[in-house]
Formats: structure tokens, sequence, C-alpha cells
């Protein structure tokens, strides 16, 4: 196995800083979790901790980018996105302030800490937000560039992070446009539109539908917002079905983002695959995601019952 | 102008603006008039006609519900014309019910959910202690506001980094919403809550400029934020508002409007 999204997230960090000293990163008393501990030990001025108080984390990183900084916030994704939304909500993005936040342990790899610290709806609370850019890397390669990516754009960004190790599914050469779709693998019948971890169940389902003689696209829709639209209404033009998959609720997140660009439009069948509105549990990860269908089996059967 | 003048002035123009627009906060903006012109007329290092200059000192509303003290603070100094302030809570106007830092020349940072300036103010403090730049900043928080954690949170933070650049300011007018401090959620003693965070604490009149003025130029404990509990009446200045709970957020109508009016006669 690689390494975590939450290493490749702190290393990163690390990288960026070097050439850019309005970089500061902050951390609530989880810096050796969100691995902005990787961070601290190279630049310990730097680093900011706020304690066990996400709201005032916030705060202090809008009055910081208000000041010309650009700091980097971290956490776990639920006590971000979720404690911390109105925060975000009206002390960066509403002021439209040039915060980044890398929130780690999102979605049910989370795994032994249970249903309270698995984040499910954190793409859909920072996905509302007016102006807020929403990134769902899926492997170390593909954080580095979306680590890069945030800091091309002048307003808040959020980059989801995870904690289990994941391989490589992308490598240097690969494009990572904020706002396009990146197609891993060309298919004529069918598309599945994924992130994350899910990538590589997407990857694993199209060849197992190329095993019964369909032809699957996997695109992988690393920028859930802005959506790629243009792709988006292509693939609802081109293919018979199209099947979103994420490790988030199916309310809100990219399945949602995807439905409400090709709703009504097209002639391809949509379905999603993701957390049927429920909250996790504690449980290994990949037992977790088999029982939640988030599974390359679960894939092949909606596209199969879609078709 | 005098110092009476000019707030009864800034008091007119507050109530003006309230009573054109038929909404907005007359109480507690008239309870932190003083305090804001001790900041703006004495105490801030700014200049109206650069409001973005680099080494400027900070201002944070944090009792953002007070945007019509600050709006005409901030015509008055000429950081934008005064006839804007007509056109404040209503279409097309840069003038929001509560303050945009993108619309309004002037203003520090958007606020109006009550306990998020302080911890941006904090930010802004922690962020010139980094940048080695010599700046001071200066919140001001409300009574019911300080009833939020996360001000709390801003506290701590505020002791934990040595802020001594930074200036919390608590307009302690004992009314909120819903009716007295007390009534609501009894926030005890602030003085004393401040002193045990961590802040070199002051307790005066904030309607008496000069003892203002006299804490705000107390030189900092060295590695301690400075905290200055404002004793203020809601309303002050026009008779039948003052010390009323119903005045928070309610708009006077003609026959009121006129009387306040003749009441704030230079």
């Amino acid at each position: 196995m690689g390494k975590s999204l939450r290493v490749a997230y702190g290393e990163s960090l690390v990288k960026v800083a070097e050439k850019n000293d309005k970089i500061v990163v902050l951390d609530a008393d989880l810096a050796g979790a969100t691995m902005t501990s990787i961070f601290k030990a190279a630049y310990p001025e730097r680093h900011f901790d706020c304690g066990i108080a996400e709201g005032n984390m916030v705060g202090i990183a809008a009055g910081m980018a208000a000041s010309g900084l650009i700091p980097f916030v971290s956490t776990f994704a639920i006590f971000g996105a979720g404690r911390a939304f109105e925060q975000i909500r009206n002390s960066v993005a509403y002021p439209k302030l040039n915060v980044k936040f890398g929130l780690s342990h999102s979605g049910l790899s989370v795994g032994e800490d249970g249903g309270s610290h698995q984040s499910i709806e954190d793409v859909a609370l920072m996905r509302e937000m007016p102006g807020m850019t929403v990134f769902v890397p899926c492997d170390p390669t593909e954080m580095e560039k979306a680590v890069n990516a945030a800091l091309e754009i002048n307003g808040p960004v959020y980059i989801r992070t995870g904690r289990p190790n994941v391989d490589d599914v992308t490598t240097a050469e690969t494009p990572f446009i904020p706002g396009k779709i990146n197609v891993m693998r060309e298919g004529t019948d069918v598309c599945i539109m994924a992130n994350g971890l899910m990538i590589p169940k997407a990857l694993e389902a199209a060849e197992l539908l190329a095993a019964e003689g369909i032809s699957a696209e996997v695109a992988n829709v690393h920028t859930v917002k802005p959506i790629d639209e243009e792709y988006c209404l292509a693939a609802a033009e081109k293919f018979k079905v199209i099947v979103t998959a994420e490790e988030h609720s199916i309310i809100g997140g990219l399945g949602s983002a995807v439905a409400e660009v090709i709703a009504g439009k097209g002639g391809a069948k949509f379905d999603r695959v993701g957390i049927m509105d429920k909250f996790g549990h504690s449980g290994k990860p990949d037992q977790l995601f088999a029982e939640y269908g988030l599974t390359a089996a679960n894939i092949v059967a909606k596209v199969k019952a879609a078709l | 102008m005098s110092y009476e003048a000019t707030t009864k002035q800034l008091r007119r123009d507050i109530l003006t603006m309230v009573y054109n627009a038929q909404s907005g906060h007359p109480g507690g903006s008239l309870s932190c008039t003083d305090i804001l012109y001790a900041l703006y007329y004495e105490k801030m290092n700014i200049d109206p006609k650069n409001p973005n200059k680099e080494d400027r000192d900070r201002f944070i509303l944090s009792k953002g519900h007070a945007a019509p003290a600050l709006y005409a603070v901030l015509a008055n100094k000429g950081y934008f014309p005064k006839e804007d302030l007509a056109g404040f809570r209503q279409m097309g106007s840069h003038l929001q019910g509560h303050p945009d830092k993108n619309k309004t020349p002037g203003v520090d940072m958007n606020t109006g959910s009550l306990g998020q300036g302080i911890s941006i103010a904090c930010g802004m403090a922690i962020a010139a202690k980094y940048k080695k730049e010599t700046y001071q900043v200066y919140t001001l928080v409300g009574d019911g506001e300080i009833q939020e954690g996360m001000v709390w949170e801003a506290a701590m933070a505020a002791a934990h980094y040595k802020l001594d650049n930074f200036t919390v300011i608590l307009d302690h007018n004992g009314l909120q919403i819903d009716g007295s401090n007390d009534e609501v959620m009894s926030i005890g003693d602030p003085v004393a809550k401040f002193a045990a965070f961590g802040f070199q604490t002051f307790k005066v009149n904030g309607h008496d400029v000069d003892a203002v003025l006299e804490a705000l130029n107390a030189p900092f404990e060295p590695g301690k934020p400075k905290f200055i509990c404002c004793e203020t009446h809601k309303g002050q200045g026009v008779s039948f508002m003052t010390d009323q709970a119903g005045w928070h957020g309610k708009a006077p109508n003609t026959e009121l409007y006129e009387q306040a009016m003749k009441e704030l006669e230079a």
C-alpha cells in the first residue's frame, strides 16, 4: 500500500511553504492525525495550534487571510466542515477570503472511530457555499496537485483528505485541471463518474463490465465544485448510463452535483453509488465499504440495472 | 468640532439612517457611539483617503448590528460621501444591514454573526506578530454577544499567543433583544472573567471619552491582551430609548424621530 492522503497533504504543505512565506498552517490539536505535524516539524513558527476550538480556528484563519497570509486550516472534516460550518460560511466564504481547508478523516474510511467521526456530509456542506472550490483527490499524487492548485485560486478551497493508506492510481504526468474531469479510462457504453477512494473501485468495475462486453468510461471528478458541466452534458448525450460513485452521502455530494447538471438533459439513465442516508459505525474500512455498498460489485449492479 | 458636537452629529446620523430604512439597530449603536469616537477620532492610526494602507490600525465591529454607528463614523471621517448614509439597508447601497468589507471603504471585516469578529480580530493580531508589523487591532463586542462560546475560545487564544497588540472592548449596556443580560443569560462579572483568561483589564464609563482614551492609551503589560469594559446605556442620547431593550432593533416613527433629533440638536 502507498501512503495516506493526509500524509501526502502534510508533505505537500512543506513543499509549497518553501516557496511562499505567506503560507501558515492551523490545526486544532490534531496535527498528529491530520499530518500537519509534518509541516510543524519543518516550520514550527508557521504552525499555529488553536486548541480544541474549531470555530475560533476558522476565525483566526479569516483574520490572517485578511492580513495577507494564506492559511491552511486542518482538522477532521466533521469538526471543520461540520462544527465550524457557519464560521466558514460567514467569516471566510462570505467575505471571499483566501483560506484553504485541508480536512481529514472524511467518509467511512475513518474506520474504528465510528459514526461520530466519519464525515459523510462535508462535500455537501462545502459545496453549498458561493465561491468555494471543492477538491476530492483520489491518491497521494493527486493530493499534491490539489494543494498546488488551491494556491493558484484566490479564494476559499476545500480539500478532502483521508485516513487510510492508498495506492497511487495517477502519475505525476496525469493532468489536474481544477473544474475539468480527468478521464482515466475511455469507454463507449456507460460512464462511471467517481472521485476519492472510489476511483479504484470504479476502475475495477470497468474491468468487470468489460468482461461482460460492456465498455465503461471512468471519469475522475476530482473537482466537485465547480463541476465540469461541459463533460457532464456531453456524457448525458453520449452514454446509455451514468453512475456516480463517492465515499459520501448520496445526498448533496458528487451524485447530486452531476444530477443537478444533467437533469432533463440528454438520454442517459442515471444512478448513484454512495452512503444511502445512513450514519456509519465502527469497523475496518474495507468491511464498512462492503456493508455500505461502496464496491465495484455495487457499481456494476447499478450500471446493469439501468442498462 | 468639539467632541460633544461631533457625537451629537454621529447620533443624529445613526437615527436618520435607521429612520430612513425603517429598520436597523439604534439602541446598541447609540451605546457605542462614544467608544467609536474615541477610536476613530482620537486613537487609531488610520487614513480615510487610503482605507487599506498596510500599517493602519484595524477595527473589527464584532457586534456587527451596530453598523449604523460605524457607518456614521466612517462617513463623517470621509471614507465615503455622507449622502451614502441615506441608502443604508436599501437596494443598491454599499451600506449593508451588517458590515461588508468588500462593499464599504473602511470596513475591515464582514461581521454580524455574533462571536466571530473577536476571533477574526485575534487572527489579525497573530498575523501582525507573525509579520512583525506594529499596528494595533481593536474589536468591539456586545454584552449579549459574549454569551457565544466562541468569544471565550478567542480570549483563550489571545492570551495563549501573548497578543499585547490586541484590545477587546465591551459595550456593556446590560440589555439584549429579549431583555436584560440577567433575564436572558447572566454574564456575571466580565472583567473578572477576562482577567481570569489572562487579559489586562479596565473598567470605565463608556460615555466618558477621556476615560475610554485613558484605558486605550495605557501601556500594555508585556505579553497580555487588553480588555476594556465600557459601562454604557443602550439608546444613550435619546431620552425615550435610554436603557430600553425594546429599542434594540426597532426604527422610530416620524413623531419619535423628530423628538429624538430635537434632543440631539447641537
